[in-house]
C-alpha cells in the first residue's frame, strides 16, 4: 500500500521536441483507482512509464509511499505492471509467467506456487491452463494471466498500460468491470492509462487529464463531467462530445442560429472583463432538449443515430452553424430532413475562453 | 443506345485481362523450370556418374545407360575416415563457438546498444569484404609461429572468424525482432542482464539460432581454401578428400563424383533444415 507523487516531472524526448510530459504534478492516494487518459501523444503512456521506471525523468521526482524512486531501477520499486500487448513470455507456462518475478527474488518453490494458485483462484484461471503456454490461450485468458503476474509479486503500486485494447468490445466491458472490483478488494494503488473516456469514467476513484505533456485537470468522474476547466477537458469528456461553438456575444447573452442564447450573469461579467467579443459555447448532447416547435435554437435533422434506450441527432442549426449532437428519448425519435426546435436552460451552459480555452466563470 | 456496347465492353475486358494473366504465369512458369534445370543438370551428372564404373564415366557422346555399382562408393568410404572427422570436428566446434561469442555480442548490439554500435556492426561485416587470398600469407606465418599449422585448431578458430560477423548480423536483426515490452517486463520482475538473455531473449529466438548454426555449418563444411593452405593431414577436411581423389594419372571421374556426392549430401540435408527453419526464423515477428 502505497501513495504515489509526480513533483514537477518531466520528460523531454528531443532536443528541440516539446516535452513529452511537462512538469507533472500528481498526488495519488493510498489505494485509490487513478486513471490517466489523454488522446495519443498526451503524454499519459510516457507519465507511467516514468513511474515505472522504464522512462528516465529529465527533471522532478517520482514518489511511491514518501519515497524518491526517481534513480531506482524498475525491480526495485515494488510495483507490478501489466502490458498493453500482455507481454507474457511465450515459451514458459502460465504458471512460469507468473511466478517469474517470485523466482527472481528468490521466493522458494512451495510459496511460489502457493501464490500462483492463489492468484489464478481470483481471476477465474483454471489448474490446467496453469501448465498451457501463452499461445495456447484466448486474448481474454492471456489478458487475465497479465493480471495474475502483476497480483502475484503483491506490489505496492499496480501499472497498467491500455491493458483492455487488445479485446473485443463485449469482453472489454466485462472484463472492465472485474478489474474495477479486484482493484477495490485487493485495494492496492493503480495507475491505469487508457485513451478510452468510457473506461476511464468507468472505473477510475478519480481521472487526470492529459494533452499535449501537460495535465489538464484531475478530479472525480462526476466532477471532469460537471466541472471542466477547460475547452479540452469538456471536449473529452463525454460520449457523445460537448457540442462547441464559437459564438458572438450580444447584449442578453450569445448569438447561435439566429437567435440570442441567454447566458448566466457570470459568463457575461467574465467576458466583459476579459474584453471579449466572443467565446465558445459548450453544450452537452442531453441538455438539448426538444420542444414542439415552441424552443429557442431551430434546425432541421440531418441523420438519426438510434441506440435503443436513446437516440441521437445530427441537427444542423439554423444559419451557418455546425451540425449539433442532440441526445433524446428513443422511442419516438424524429425523422431526418424533420424541422425541430430546442430549448437550453443557461446553467446548461459553458462557456469558454476563445483562445486559452479556459473556462469563463465557471 | 450506349449501354451495349459497354456492357459487350466490360464483358470482354476481364477475359482478355485474365488471359494475359495466365500467359505470363506460363512464361515465369517456364523460365523458372528452365533456370532450375540448368542448376540442377550438374548435379544429378554427379550423382548418375558416381554410380558408373570408371569405365564408362568418361565417354563421348555420354552414356545414359550403363550398369550401376557401387564400387566407387566404396572405394570413397574406405578412405574417408580422418578427412569426414575433421571435418565434423571443425563445422560443430566452429559453429558452437560463433553462437557463444555471436550471441553476447548481437546482444550489446541490438537490445542494449553500446557506444558506437553502428561502427562495430559495420567493422564486422568490413572483415568479410577482404579477399581470403590478400589474408593468407600473413595467416600462414601466424599459425606457423604458434605452431598450429595442419591443427584441427587452426581451422576451428579461423572458421568462427570466418562466420561470426554473418552470425552476428543475423542474430542481431532476430533479437530486434524480440517486443520491448517483453524486455521490459523481464526488467520489471527483477531479471538481471544474464537472466534476461537466457530466459527470455534466447527462448523467442530459438528458430533463427537454429538456421544461424546451420548456416555457419554449410560455410564451415565447404570451406576449402583454408584447409588446402594450412592444413595437410593431420587437420584435411572433406573438399581436400575430393582433391586428393584426383590421382596423378589414370581415369578418376567416377571416383571423383562419389566422393562429391558423398561430400553434398551433409549439405543438401541442412540445407533443407536451414530452408524450413530460416522461414520460421525470418517469420518471427509474427510473435505476440
Amino acid at each position: 500500500m502505497a501513495q504515489v507523487r509526480y513533483v514537477s516531472a518531466s520528460r523531454v524526448y528531443g532536443k528541440n521536441a516539446p516535452p513529452a510530459v511537462d512538469a507533472l504534478d500528481l498526488e495519488i492516494r493510498d489505494g485509490e483507482f487513478m486513471v490517466l487518459v489523454g488522446p495519443s501523444g498526451s503524454g499519459k503512456t510516457t507519465a507511467l512509464r516514468m513511474l515505472a521506471g522504464l522512462e528516465p525523468l529529465d527533471a522532478g521526482r517520482v514518489e511511491i509511499g514518501e519515497r524518491d524512486v526517481t534513480f531506482v531501477p524498475p525491480k526495485d520499486r515494488d510495483i507490478a505492471m501489466v502490458f498493453q500487448n500482455y507481454a507474457l513470455y511465450p515459451q514458459k507456462t502460465v504458471a512460469q509467467n507468473m511466478g517469474f518475478a517470485l523466482k527472481m527474488q528468490g521466493v522458494p518453490k512451495d510459496e511460489r506456487d502457493r501464490r500462483v494458485r492463489e492468484a489464478a483462484r481470483l481471476l477465474d484461471l483454471d489448474d490446467q491452463m496453469l501448465d498451457r503456454k501463452p499461445r495456447q490461450l484466448s486474448g481474454g485468458q492471456r489478458q487475465r494471466v497479465a493480471m495474475g503476474r502483476a497480483i502475484v509479486r503483491e506490489p505496492r503500486v499496480f501499472l497498467m498500460d491500455e491493458p483492455l485494447s487488445n479485446l473485443d468490445a463485449k469482453l472489454r466491458v466485462q472484463t472492465r468491470s472485474q478489474i474495477a472490483e479486484l482493484q477495490r478488494r485487493l485495494g492496492i494503488t493503480t495507475v491505469y492509462v487508457t485513451h478510452d473516456q468510457v473506461e476511464a469514467m468507468t472505473m477510475g476513484h478519480r481521472v487526470a487529464v492529459l494533452a499535449r505533456g501537460k495535465l489538464q485537470q484531475c478530479a472525480t468522474p462526476r466532477e471532469l463531467y460537471d466541472n471542466p476547466v477547460n475547452q479540452f477537458v469538456a471536449g473529452f469528456i463525454g460520449s457523445p462530445a460537448m457540442n462547441l461553438q464559437t459564438v458572438p456575444l450580444t447584449d442578453g447573452g450569445a448569438r447561435l442560429a439566429g437567435t440570442v442564447l441567454p447566458l448566466p450573469a457570470a459568463v457575461r461579467t467574465a467576458a466583459s472583463q476579459a474584453g471579449l467579443g466572443e467565446l465558445v459555447a459548450g453544450i452537452r448532447p442531453e441538455h438539448l432538449h426538444l420542444a414542439n416547435g415552441s424552443g429557442e435554437l431551430a434546425g432541421e435533422v440531418l441523420l438519426v443515430e438510434d441506440l435503443g434506450a436513446d437516440a441521437l441527432l445530427h441537427v444542423r442549426l439554423a444559419g451557418d452553424a455546425d451540425p449539433v449532437v442532440a441526445r433524446t428519448e428513443g422511442r419516438t425519435p424524429p425523422a431526418p430532413g424533420q424541422q425541430v426546435t430546442f430549448h437550453v436552460q443557461p446553467d446548461d451552459i459553458f462557456a469558454f475562453h476563445p483562445v486559452t480555452g479556459a473556462r469563463l466563470a465557471g | 443506345m450506349t449501354a451495349v456496347p459497354l456492357r459487350a465492353l466490360r464483358a470482354r475486358e476481364p477475359g482478355s485481362r485474365r488471359l494475359r494473366e495466365v500467359s505470363g504465369k506460363v512464361g515465369w512458369t517456364v523460365l523458372a523450370w528452365v533456370v532450375a534445370i540448368a542448376f540442377f543438370l550438374p548435379v544429378l551428372w554427379m550423382v548418375l556418374t558416381a554410380f558408373k564404373p570408371e569405365s564408362a564415366a568418361e565417354t563421348w557422346p555420354p552414356r545414359f545407360t550403363f550398369s550401376p555399382t557401387l564400387a566407387e562408393f566404396r572405394l570413397v568410404f574406405s578412405g574417408w575416415g580422418p578427412y569426414v572427422t575433421h571435418s565434423v570436428i571443425a563445422t560443430i566446434g566452429s559453429t558452437i563457438l560463433v553462437l557463444l561469442l555471436g550471441v553476447p555480442a548481437a546482444y550489446a548490439l541490438s537490445v542494449h546498444p553500446v557506444g558506437r554500435w553502428r561502427d562495430g556492426l559495420f567493422f564486422f561485416i568490413s572483415t568479410k569484404m577482404l579477399p581470403i587470398v590478400a589474408a593468407i600469407g600473413p595467416l600462414y606465418v601466424i599459425a606457423l609461429k604458434t605452431h598450429l599449422l595442419d591443427s584441427i585448431w587452426v581451422l576451428i578458430i579461423l572458421y568462427t572468424a570466418m562466420n561470426l560477423p554473418l552470425a552476428i548480423w543475423m542474430i542481431r536483426s532476430f533479437m530486434l525482432e524480440v517486443p520491448s515490452e517483453l524486455l521490459e517486463a523481464a526488467e520489471l520482475d527483477g531479471a538481471g542482464r544474464i537472466r534476461e538473455i537466457t530466459g527470455v531473449i534466447l527462448p523467442v529466438i530459438s528458430p533463427g539460432l537454429v538456421s544461424t548454426a546451420l548456416i555457419c555449418v554449410i560455410f564451415a563444411w565447404n570451406e576449402l581454401f583454408l584447409a588446402l593452405n594450412l592444413t595437410v593431414t593431420n587437420a584435411a577436411t572433406m573438399p581436400m578428400y575430393l582433391i586428393s581423389s584426383v590421382p596423378q594419372e589414370g581415369l578418376y571421374i567416377a571416383h571423383l563424383s562419389a566422393a562429391a556426392t558423398v561430400a553434398s549430401v551433409p549439405v543438401i540435408i541442412v540445407g533443407w533444415i536451414a530452408q524450413r527453419s530460416l522461414v520460421r526464423g525470418l517469420a518471427m515477428g509474427a510473435i505476440k
